[in-house]
């Protein structure tokens, strides 16, 4: 198991450690915001992300460092802890950082967002979307939208639209997605795609109904007739 | 499973859903609805909800009154005329004793036990159903039925409002998942009919029992009412469930042959079940004393077994196939009646149809009528009382108490003094 290591700029005291213990990630503590002193912290795997309390260094040294992270590895999510006045001095900086917590520190509000971003940033556990032809649908929540319209969907619905979606412009037949999606007891045999795929279409909307397409004599695939003449 | 209770229990959370409704109906057909917050949904889907049944019509038992009524899950769906952020959610249940097993009063696991046979023969059952009802003013017995379309307060023609109604609730059913062919203004007077895209039975008897509901819900908001009684006016045609059936194997529709109309040698079979066995489910397929009010001469409604292709008075219809659509050949069955319980009905149906393969029964003649079908609820319920047929696709416990019940209804009504025999008798007796 490896523990994720969070470089933790330039201590990690009361609130900020806290934070850390209810994250459940590990900090590699760097008294200042020299790279020489952060680089022979970091794990051979590299940090899983950064929090730089911005109020206890000097500004510019704090920004040197985003700076410096962010061309080591620019998917790492950096948090930058400021004070209020030093708020102003964020605007056109927003590429160097992904978050941000102004003091006083919350220790609930510390570790919600650096969970939310380590979440966002790592592969796993990540909220996955697919996003298509004005379909988005949120793996990790279960929602699915259509030109930003809720869609209501039962668990068939939501599962069947999954596969098509993550497979685009690709035709299964009835007897896959059987198999694929439903994969255990069914009443409706290969005809039940047919019936489920009616339901999707009325929920996509006519103007999208078409993002299911029947394929003559073989099954269904998804996605648009532009993209694949764009193919 | 256990994906399909995440699924559940995180749209209620993403959705804001305040309520979720564990649907469940009695032996009669009649809507059975706990509300659950979601706190207590996990719970509900877990392990199920326990209560008891001994109020329930058709679920007493003499000694253990608790069943457990257990989610099914892949029908969870949200109700869209309930409000975002206040929302509400239904789920369809299997009513079960409490050590799991199936309960021999829920009529949604008895469609099941005979879906369950036809599988293993390798058939599955295909249902479409046309569901007729009227939009009264409101559903005051005192004062009587009183058809949308027939007062005219207004220089909107009332018509419109029916229509309208009838427009809204088939997006509402679209938006639902549920497929409407087509909807339509029937013969009489605030009469409408909406006629579902085939599923299987299963889906289509949750379907039933959500279009009522749908039917119902947006005619109250509307300030009328829906009724699907099966003949509320008199001297006009009442409301019928014609249901087209079709059975399919290896995903071939298995009613597609070379016998008459294009009908396989299974079709005919199937046919010849069901005009034979016709009598004896009509208790079930037409449950009421009123029930057999509609089914009178004159008004298109069958009075008799028999199949045809055009006579639209025939018990079995053979539609015809539109060119290139062999696919949607199919057989009508035109006595059941919109008040029926969806899940016994097409229960009986398929039973009685299968009883045809399974005997190698022979086709009458077309046009032929082999049997009157009841003239009365009392009539029905004697042919039920001597049914094998029924016996083992109900089971005894539903057989009995459905016995028991509507013994009793007809004894309640025949101890009526009606207007007609007033009327009649009065002034000449």
């Amino acid at each position: 198991v490896t523990i994720d290591v969070v470089l933790c700029v330039p201590s990690c005291e009361g609130p900020i450690r806290k934070a850390f213990e209810v994250t459940g990630v590990t900090p590699a503590v760097a008294s200042t915001g020299r790279l020489n002193e952060v680089a022979a912290l970091e794990p051979a795997d590299g940090f899983a992300g950064a929090v730089i309390n911005a109020s206890a260094l000097p500004f510019s040294e704090a920004m040197n460092l985003c700076r410096q992270l962010r061309s080591r590895g620019a998917a790492k999510p950096i948090i930058l802890l400021v004070d209020h006045y030093q708020l102003d001095d964020l605007t056109f900086r927003e590429d160097l950082f992904d978050d941000f917590v102004v003091g006083p520190f919350d220790v609930s509000e510390l570790a919600t967002r650096l969970r939310h971003r380590l979440r966002r940033a790592g592969n796993e556990n990540v909220a996955q979307r697919v996003e298509h032809g004005g379909l988005s649908m949120n793996l990790e929540t279960y929602q699915a939208s259509i030109a930003g319209r809720v869609m209501d969907l039962t668990y068939m619905e939501y599962e069947l639209l999954r596969f098509l979606a993550t497979n685009p412009n690709r035709v299964f037949t009835r007897e896959t997605l059987l198999s694929r999606v439903w994969g255990y007891e069914y009443y409706g045999g290969a005809r039940t795609v047919d019936v489920h795929v009616r339901r999707l279409r009325a929920k996509l909307g006519e103007e999208y109904a078409n993002l299911i397409q029947t394929v003559r004599s073989v099954g269904y695939k998804f996605g648009t007739n532009a993209e694949r003449a764009s193919d | 499973m256990k994906s399909q209770a995440e699924y559940v229990l995180r749209t209620v959370e993403e959705r804001g859903v305040r309520f979720v409704q564990l649907w469940f109906t009695d032996v009669l057909g009649r809507h059975k609805a706990f509300h659950v917050t979601p706190a207590e949904l996990e719970d509900a889907l877990d392990q199920g909800m326990t209560f008891d049944g001994s109020s329930i019509d058709g679920f007493s038992r003499t000694q253990e009154s608790d069943v457990l009524a257990r989610p099914d899950l892949s029908t969870f769906q949200l109700l869209p005329w309930y409000q975002e952020g206040a929302g509400v959610a239904r789920v369809f249940c299997d009513i079960t004793n409490i050590d799991g097993s199936p309960f021999e009063g829920c009529p949604r696991q008895q469609l099941r036990h005979v879906l369950d046979g036809a599988r293993a023969e390798g058939y599955t059952f295909f249902v479409a159903p046309e569901i007729e009802y009227f939009y009264f003013e409101d559903l005051d017995p005192s004062r009587g039925p009183q058809p949308v379309d027939r007062g005219s307060y207004f220089d909107l023609g009332p018509d419109d409002i029916a229509s309208q109604l009838r427009r809204r609730t088939v997006l509402m059913l679209e938006e639902m998942g549920i497929g409407v062919e087509h909807a339509q203004h029937e013969d009489a007077p605030g009469q409408h009919e909406i006629d579902l895209r085939y599923t299987d039975a299963i889906t289509m008897a949750d379907t039933v029992m959500t279009v009522r509901h749908v039917v119902k819900e947006l005619a109250r908001q509307a300030g009328v009412a829906a009724s699907f009684m099966p003949k509320p006016l008199a001297n006009v045609p009442g409301s019928g469930m014609h249901t087209h059936l079709s059975l399919w194997r290896d995903e071939r529709n298995a009613f597609i042959g070379d016998g008459p109309y294009g009908l396989s040698d299974l079709a005919t079979k199937f046919i010849a079940g069901l005009v034979f066995h016709a009598p004896e489910i009509t208790a079930v397929t037409n449950q009421w004393v009123n029930s057999y009010k509609r089914l009178v001469p004159g008004d298109e409604a069958p009075v008799a077994a028999g199949w045809a292709r055009y006579d639209a008075a025939a018990l079995v219809r053979v539609p015809s196939v539109k060119p290139g659509r062999i696919d949607s050949t199919r057989i009508e069955y035109r006595s059941p009646d919109t008040a029926a319980n969806p899940y016994l009905a097409f229960a009986v149906i398929l039973a009685a149809g299968l009883r045809g393969v399974a005997g190698d029964y022979e086709l009458p003649k077309e046009g032929e009528r082999t049997a009157p079908l009841p003239e009365s609820l009392a009539q029905a319920v004697d042919l039920m009382a001597h049914s094998k047929l029924l016996l083992e696709t109900m089971g005894e416990h539903q057989v009995e108490w459905f016995l028991r019940n509507k013994r009793a209804e007809w004894d309640a009504y025949r101890a009526q003094v009606t207007p007609f025999e007033l009327e009649r008798y009065l002034p000449i007796l």
